[in-house]
């Protein structure tokens, strides 16, 4: 397929631009294959230069012969274009409407990008399995590299190299993988150094109705276990809904079977529910002229602060477990990819304190979204403009950034990176010229071999150019593990990202 | 000392008003003639001042003892835990007793001995200088003359001896004036804008009720919008709600009725009264004391207390009254009812706006002074310093601070003072410790001999300076800024530092303000070295060569190199 075919208007002159924060322009619109671009006649600098996968909504309106398009951008971003000529708006209407709606990944700008910077370092390449294996390998003795997942066959959503117990053979892995959902057998998350203890996540065992058991499964968590020690199950699903699941083939570990764990159920709500939330918050922000009661009912009503809540107490409760009982933990919800992804890497922020550098959380987006099967593509379809009402969109990675913002506000001198790397990451997560967010799992990632054929973001953000914007000033390394507060009164809304128009 | 009958209590406990684990301090309780004071096993101290404590309660007896809340007027909140019921029962008496006071005297301010002798003392009184201020503002003027009228009190109580007027207002006028306004606070200068020649002025609601009129007011009105030769209106802001003041109207009060004063511009602006805006923090109080506090919970809290709607309405007057001045070159008149509650939070934070000067740490002590102290809020009512109506208790002064805390975070280099700089004032109005805000007025405050029996807070701010500069600040660009925040009601928010100020869980770890005050005292200490370090090899370039010379040279210039590198 060509772009031509879908651009039936490839420029328009007198085409006036509204934003917020910028006085209006009047320039020329071009449509490219993957941007909207609008440069002002004067000086011929662009104005606006927006991929259109970064387009969430458009509205279009007519009044005589003007037309309005209003674009609505996954960064939350609200752009009107006013112009002139009934055609020629449909015209440009319907061509962003179909170019910001491509099927096909392959299609995406990633393919097409050719980067203007000289790399430096790949990033494709930045944070390999074994690198990172290599980091723990001196102090953990009794776990290793496996690569029974070589050919994705034992679990789609896995990588091909995953860390777990020793005593553990390929061939029980197997077999436990039959036992968790989406075959996410329990897997190294995190080893707290200070004292071997470690986090493992997973899918949910799948029990069913009948109490379905699996010696492999409660043999390798076990294997994790010191001597007379317990360790702790955290659900992020209540119990409830953790009953419920069983019905469908899923549910949790028995007592019975696991007499060795003790599971604690969370509440951390999951796809439309946040999604929803996400819509309510995006919504009131941009509302400016609602009175103080309308404006605080609505962002109670939104429930965004109560998700971030939930999420950091959960953390802290896993970090807390770790740290201060001196327990193991098995973290996993439904899928595993989701909560259970948040939880683990926020008790990283918490404890780590390498996950608090630049470098260190690129290595910790790498291991514990991206490679441990977050499904970016569909999470980061549509944001808070859509009204799909798709089960699978969901903010999930940025309520994790809001979490590691509301860490960073009350740490502002343990993190290395600024709010804006945060704001960064949310952004090409929704919409990029690189590759690195991509796809749904690092078997899809290999399938359209996005390391051959685009960029990583990490080849542009580790140059020293790019870097220095991203990093905070006042970073002083500390060592200790950081606990946040989670009283509402702690907690605030991070504007400059939800509230993109009114800062 | 006769309220006091336990000194001493051993083995107490201090419960964390937020742990869900009820984790617990043991310590020991001592009660003196001025303080509450607990030392816990750490040797760390809780000092609470009795005119802190706005109310003490004794809880059913637990099994472990006795338990004594205490809520403080800066928002402490303590939980004691007493083994013995008796030694409970008995600092709870001597609490109830030492916090209420009933005479002035006895007040802490009146004890409080800080070791000045009286020129010190004296010294400290007449640091802050209202003439002076008013020169500053540029009157006396051909416009603006100071009026004796008032010498003697004798027109109005609750008003300052020296009051500034319209040139062309006659002392007949003044006084008919006054006698049509409530409390005979008529029609005064507040502040006076020199490049716009446009004034804010304040009074109380006229007697107008119904119908009635009062020529000398105004003429008084009219006198006020022609010293202002740039503009031929003036406005005339009625800061209350336009229901309230219109049921004024029935007890022979109101407001101006615009057909009788030529030119005026009559606006409402909607700010509710002292018994809402108390039970407004009650509420917001209630909530936030909650333990294990949801999400939900709070901001349902925050939006039913109605707190920060009322802060809004109080800003939003303030920057309706600053455009008057700054964008029309427009006189104000501002009332309320009285013109000492209300209309001084609309006058203060308008200037503020409008003068960086009031953002500075001296400013804001004048500005104080001005337009809160001279001109009668009732800072001893209000605050509730001795036992008496507790409708007339009202957060007023509180939610000045509150919105100048606002503008602070909204514009973090405009000011020169920090949030310990607003907090250490809100402890102050309640502590009782100087003699600013002792009193109701001026006269009173003459009366009590305030300036030679107590101490004036400000030298002992100004001393403490350090503490409560704002690192951000940068003066150069704030030369003539008119201040214009942004009142989306999404920028209001909790101010938790001064609702949960000893709350230290609910706070951030890490300060950057601390940081950023000690880089820049490094940068000012290497700054140091390097002239010191210049200055020697200076020194040293004038001698005949030497082996002592040449090592300092290299000294100095590996030291000045330092700095740009970093």
């Amino acid at each position: 397929m060509e772009f031509a075919e879908l651009i039936k208007t490839p420029r328009v002159d007198n085409v006036v631009l509204h934003r917020p924060f910028y006085p209006a322009v009047e320039g020329t619109l071009c449509l490219t294959g993957h941007h909207l671009i609008l440069s002002s006649r004067q000086d011929n600098t662009e104005e606006l230069w927006l991929l259109h996968s970064n387009i969430d909504a458009i509205d279009k309106r007519f009044v005589g012969p003007l037309g309005t398009i209003i674009i609505k951008c996954k960064d939350f971003r609200i752009i009107q274009l006013d112009i002139p000529g009934m055609e020629e708006c449909l015209n440009i209407a319907s061509s962003i409407e179909a170019l910001s709606t491509l099927d096909s990944i392959t299609l995406m700008y990633p393919f097409f990008y050719r980067p203007m910077f000289e790399v430096i370092e790949d990033g494709w390449h930045s944070f390999l399995p074994e690198q990172e294996f290599e980091l723990y390998s001196s102090t953990i003795s009794e776990w290793r590299l496996s690569y029974v997942n070589k050919e994705f066959s034992v679990c789609p959503s896995y990588p091909p190299a995953v860390i777990v117990p020793k005593a553990i053979d390929d061939d029980a892995l197997r077999k436990v993988a039959t036992f968790r959902h989406g075959g996410r057998f329990p897997v190294l998350s995190y080893y707290h150094k200070k004292n071997g203890m470690v986090i493992m996540r997973s899918g949910q065992p799948l029990t069913g109705t009948n109490g379905r058991r699996c010696k492999e499964d409660e043999k390798l968590i076990n294997a994790t276990l010191r001597a007379g020690k317990r360790g702790y199950i955290i659900d992020t699903r209540p119990l409830n809904i953790a009953q419920q699941a069983r019905a469908k083939g899923g549910g949790f570990e028995q007592e019975a079977h696991y007499p060795q764990w003790r599971r604690i159920h969370k509440s951390i709500d999951r796809y439309h529910i946040l999604q929803e939330s996400l819509i309510k918050l995006v919504e009131s922000c941009n509302d400016q002229t609602q009175n103080m009661d309308r404006w605080l009912s609505k962002l109670e009503a939104s429930n965004w602060l109560t998700h971030i809540k939930e999420i950091l107490t959960t953390a802290c409760l896993a970090a807390q477990c770790l740290d201060r009982e001196g327990a193991s933990i098995l973290i996993h919800g439904t899928e595993g990819t989701d909560s259970t992804l948040q939880v683990t890497s926020l008790a990283q922020i918490i404890l780590e304190p390498r996950s608090r550098t630049i470098r260190g959380f690129e290595a910790l987006i790498e291991r514990e979204w991206l490679q441990a099967g977050h499904p970016f593509q569909q999470r980061c379809a549509q944001s808070a403009y859509c009204n799909s009402k798709q089960k699978w969109e969901s903010p999930v990675f940025l309520l994790f950034l809001d979490c590691v913002w509301q860490i960073l506000r009350q740490f502002p001198c343990s993190f290395e990176f600024n709010e804006n790397f945060l704001i960064m990451l949310f952004e090409h997560a929704y919409a990029s010229q690189f590759g690195t967010f991509l796809g749904n799992n690092e078997s899809e990632r290999c399938k359209l071999k996005l390391q051959q054929k685009t960029m990583s973001l990490w080849s542009w953000v580790n140059r020293p150019s790019e870097l220095s914007k991203f990093t905070n000033p006042l970073f002083e390394a500390n060592n200790l593990v950081i606990w946040p507060s989670v009283a509402p009164q702690s907690l605030q809304l991070w504007e400059d990202s939800e509230a993109y128009l009114l800062k | 000392m006769e309220h006091i009958r336990t000194t001493k209590v051993e083995q107490v406990k201090l419960l964390d008003r937020f742990s869900t684990s009820n984790k617990s301090l043991t310590g020991t309780l001592y009660l003196t003639a001025t303080h509450l004071l607990f030392i816990d096993a750490h040797q760390k101290e809780t000092w609470i001042l009795h005119h802190h404590i706005a109310s003490v309660e004794k809880l059913a007896l637990t099994t472990s003892g006795c338990p004594l809340v205490i809520q403080c007027k800066n928002f402490r909140t303590v939980h004691f835990i007493v083994p013995r019921e008796r030694d409970c029962h008995d600092i709870y008496n001597s609490l109830l007793q030492l916090s209420k006071q009933a005479k002035y005297e006895d007040l802490y301010a009146f004890s409080y001995n800080p070791k000045q002798n009286d020129a010190e003392r004296l010294r400290g009184w007449e640091l802050i200088d209202l003439a002076e201020e008013y020169k500053r503002m540029g009157v006396p003027n051909s416009n603006w003359q100071l009026s004796d009228a008032n010498r003697e009190y004798k027109i109005c109580e609750t008003y300052p001896r020296e009051l500034y007027v319209p040139r062309i207002a006659s002392k007949p006028i003044i006084v008919g004036s006054s006698k049509f306004r409530s409390k005979g606070r008529f029609p005064v200068l507040s502040y006076y804008h020199q490049s716009k020649e446009a004034a804010i002025c304040r009074c109380s609601q006229p007697l107008s009720g119904f119908s009635a009129r009062c020529l000398e007011d105004e003429h008084l009105l009219q006198a006020i919008s022609k010293a202002n030769p740039a503009n031929r209106y003036m406005y005339v802001m009625d800061t209350r709600p336009r229901l309230n003041a219109m049921a004024n109207r029935a007890a022979g009060k109101g407001y101006e009725n615009e057909d009788n004063y030529s030119n005026i511009r009559f606006q409402f602006v909607g700010i509710e009264n002292i018994h809402v805006m108390r039970s407004s923090l009650q509420k917001l109080l209630e909530v936030n004391g909650t333990k294990g506090l949801s999400v939900n919970d709070f901001y349902s809290g925050l939006e039913s207390s109605g707190w920060l709607r009322h802060i809004k309405a109080v800003m939003d007057a303030a920057i309706f009254l600053a455009k008057a001045i700054a964008a029309e070159s427009a006189s104000v008149l501002v009332h309320c009812s009285d013109g000492w509650d209300r209309t001084s939070q609309v006058c203060s934070l308008g200037s503020l706006l409008l003068d960086p000067y009031y953002r500075t740490i001296r400013g804001f002590m004048v500005l104080i002074e001005k337009d809160w102290i001279s001109f009668g809020h009732k800072f001893s009512e209000r605050c509730g310093h001795l036992d008496g109506d507790p409708k007339e208790v009202s957060p007023v002064f509180t939610q000045f601070l509150e919105c100048v805390w606002h503008l602070t975070e909204q514009f973090p280099q405009a000011f020169e003072f920090n949030e310990a700089f607003l907090l250490q004032i809100h402890e102050h109005i309640h502590s009782c410790q100087f003699g600013n805000f002792i009193g109701n007025c001026q006269k009173e405050r003459e009366e009590l001999k305030l300036k030679e029996k107590t101490y004036s807070l400000w030298p002992f701010l100004l001393d403490d300076q350090k503490k409560y500069l704002n690192p951000l600040y940068s003066s150069q660009s704030q030369k003539s800024a008119v201040l214009e925040p942004n009142t989306v009601s999404f920028n209001f928010k909790f101010w938790r530092n001064m609702y949960h100020q000893f709350d230290r869980t609910l706070h951030p770890r890490q300060s950057v303000f601390n940081i950023i005050m000690n880089m820049n005292e490094q940068n000012k200490q290497l700054e140091k070295d390097i002239k010191d370090l210049e200055s020697i090899t200076a020194v040293s370039g004038d001698r005949p060569g030497g082996q002592a010379e040449s090592t300092l040279t290299t000294l100095g210039q590996s030291d000045a190199t330092r700095p740009t590198s970093c």
